[in-house]
């Protein structure tokens, strides 16, 4: 344990030793980089200006917002049915999985607990969309680095994937599937076999890209050290899911959180890693995409019996009250703050989503680092641009 | 609806029957309150799901640096609440019609209020998972209150979001710049009063399909 801890220390002075150069030992004029807003290395419209001196960077600042769409504005003059649709679109990569914490928060104030297969049901479309958003991730990956063979292995997986998001749901990015007190609708006929079918191509395509992306040694060399990020900074940056979990907090709101879902009831570990660099960001997500597979896998054979959707009024009007709830998210902890006032629309919702605050480190972990390592540490903090913009 | 024997019909009003106890967070929320001493106006647990406190403007800061030396190391959000119910409704009026009056008297949620702005915080202890939210009032006339970002480096951006959204200000922070909205943009976008502008140049094309929905027995067609 103090041998891990001393690694991740040392790793930090080295960051900091680098920050010190670049104040201390270079007096070159400096220039400012613009990549963005529409740039082939970021997801989306995130504009990243960065003053280098020589090939280091002195001060970065990402620059969101080309893509703001009011979704908190919006929800309050929407239904809490109708919201699911605007929340869909937030993570665009793993849909189902934003509308999760919000029905949660709106059956927390109304006192509603969905049926028990509708819990299982909703935790396996849950980690679909995580495999689903992250194999996209790693496929990714290799394109931010220049390795171009990864992303169409990740392409034809995650189409499996999005199959059965399809057939489940009638959407393949946007469900739109839950609803307050259960689901719209149960599993289609063939699902369980046809998704333990789809687990095991998806394990393998894990084993690929180990083989293909982890082992390789120019990737190990672009990604070992770089970007290193202690666990008490992520921790108050508000960092989170893999991010943190890649720094060595072992803390996943799937175990240690108290929801009405059905992650309890099977075996799965959680992932953390010592170092905190991108490296252990990529390789935290690749076995989470594992675990994951081992979730759905014996959820699918515990699936209880029953109905898929509790009783409640047609129309929804709930209660008086407030109510946060998070989820373990691909990107991290995605929380609704719910505010209502007895209506039959939310009175406030403050959306918390994981990318606002994973990206909110990014000025402080560019400082320091080299040009090429800004596409490596951006591509390794994994961020959707809808997230960030909400 | 064969399924309605299995699960109990839904009671809109909070049961009080046997008020179920809390014991792990009402413990933590006096550990709390007592490490805060006089900043705590009030505090709220809600019995398996959250605590609340509101506390005092001035003593912001020195809460948020409390709460980080009593483990809430993880900054979750930060954000503001207008209480004022908006003057536009769902922003589902016809154009034509004369404006419909609408009551903006507010009415403040968990912990109270006195103000029509609450900034609102949440951090959380990570491993135990347990959540605080935290309220503040801030003054009508003058929103401003102490930054946190000396104290979680996290508040720094989403400041500055509550600053453009709200028009809050806070002191001590290195850069209230727009994150999102272009630097000249007037208004304050989530405050309650600010329009909704798709919804007041177009009317909303939901007003001509209201109908009410079979075997429904709660009231229809109410103005808000």
């Amino acid at each position: 344990m103090t041998m891990l801890g001393d690694r991740q220390q040392l790793a930090y002075i080295a960051s900091q030793a680098a920050d010190a150069r670049v104040n201390v030992e270079l007096e070159t004029e400096g220039m400012t980089l613009n990549i963005g807003p529409q740039h082939p290395a970021t997801h989306g419209t995130l504009r990243i200006i960065a003053r280098l001196d020589g090939e280091q960077v002195v001060w970065a600042e990402p620059s969101a917002g080309y893509m703001h769409r009011g979704y908190e504005k919006l929800t309050e003059v929407r239904t809490y049915p109708q919201v699911t649709a605007l929340v869909n679109r937030i993570d665009w990569l793993g849909s189902f999985a934003n509308e999760v914490p919000f029905i949660l928060g709106a059956e927390k104030l109304m006192g509603v607990e969905a049926p028990a297969r509708a819990q299982h049901i909703r935790t396996i479309l849950f980690e679909l969309s995580r495999i689903a958003n992250v194999s996209l991730f790693l496929g990714d990956l290799g394109v931010q680095l220049g390795a171009v063979t990864p992303v169409f292995f990740a392409f034809r997986d995650r189409e499996y994937v999005l199959n059965l998001i399809e057939g489940a749901t009638g959407g393949r990015f946007h469900p739109n599937f839950d609803r307050i007190g259960g689901l719209k609708d149960d599993l289609p006929a063939g699902f369980i076999e046809e998704t333990h079918s789809v687990m095991k191509k998806l394990r393998n395509f894990c084993d690929e890209i180990e083989n293909l992306l982890f082992g390789n040694e120019i990737f190990q060399s672009r990604t070992r050290g770089i970007g290193v990020i202690p666990k008490d900074i992520a921790l108050q940056y508000g960092l989170s899911g893999a991010n943190l979990r890649a720094s060595g907090v072992d803390w996943d709101l799937r175990r240690d959180q108290d929801l009405p879902m059905a992650w309890n009831k099977v075996d799965w570990n959680v992932i953390t890693h010592p170092d905190g660099d991108s490296f252990a960001r990529c390789w935290v997500r690749l076995q989470e995409v594992r675990e994951s597979t081992k979730i759905v896998d014996q959820l699918l054979d515990t699936l209880p019996a029953g109905p898929v959707m509790a009783k409640v009024p047609k129309i929804i009007k709930v209660p008086e009250g407030e109510a946060f709830v998070s989820t373990e998210n691909p990107l991290g902890e995605m929380g609704y703050y719910v505010v209502s006032q007895g209506d039959q629309g939310p009175f406030r919702v403050k959306i918390r989503s994981a990318s606002f605050n994973n990206i909110s480190i990014v000025p402080w972990v560019l400082k320091g680092v080299y040009v090429p390592d800004i596409i490596t540490i951006l591509a390794s903090l994994y961020f959707i641009l809808g997230d960030i913009d909400r | 609806m064969q399924w309605n024997e299995e699960v109990s019909p839904l009671s809109s009003t909070t049961d009080t029957t046997e008020a179920p106890r809390d014991e792990r967070r009402e413990a933590e929320l006096a550990r709390v309150v007592a490490a805060l001493g006089g900043n705590v106006v009030d505090s709220l647990v809600k019995p398996n799901d959250d605590m609340w406190i509101r506390v005092t403007a001035d003593t912001w800061r020195a809460t948020g640096e409390t709460l980080k030396s009593l483990g809430y190391t993880y900054f979750c959000f930060l954000s503001a609440i207008d209480w004022m119910p908006s003057p536009f409704g769902k922003g589902e009026d016809d154009p034509t019609a004369p404006p419909v009056e609408r009551d903006t008297t507010i009415k403040h949620g968990y912990t109270g209020g006195d103000t029509r702005f609450q900034v609102l915080a949440r951090v959380t202890q990570p491993f135990t998972s347990l959540g605080i939210n935290i309220k503040v009032d801030v003054d009508d006339a003058a929103p401003v209150i102490d930054s946190w970002s000396g104290v979680y480096a996290g508040a720094n951006w989403h400041e500055r979001e509550t600053h453009e959204m709200f028009g809050i200000g806070f002191n001590g922070h290195p850069d209230l710049r727009n994150m999102y909205l272009p630097t000249d943009f007037e208004g304050y976008p989530l405050r309650k009063d600010f329009p909704l502008l798709a919804r007041i140049v177009k009317p909303w094309p939901g007003i001509v399909d209201v109908e009410p929905l079979p075997g429904d027995d709660s009231e229809e067609g109410e103005a808000s």
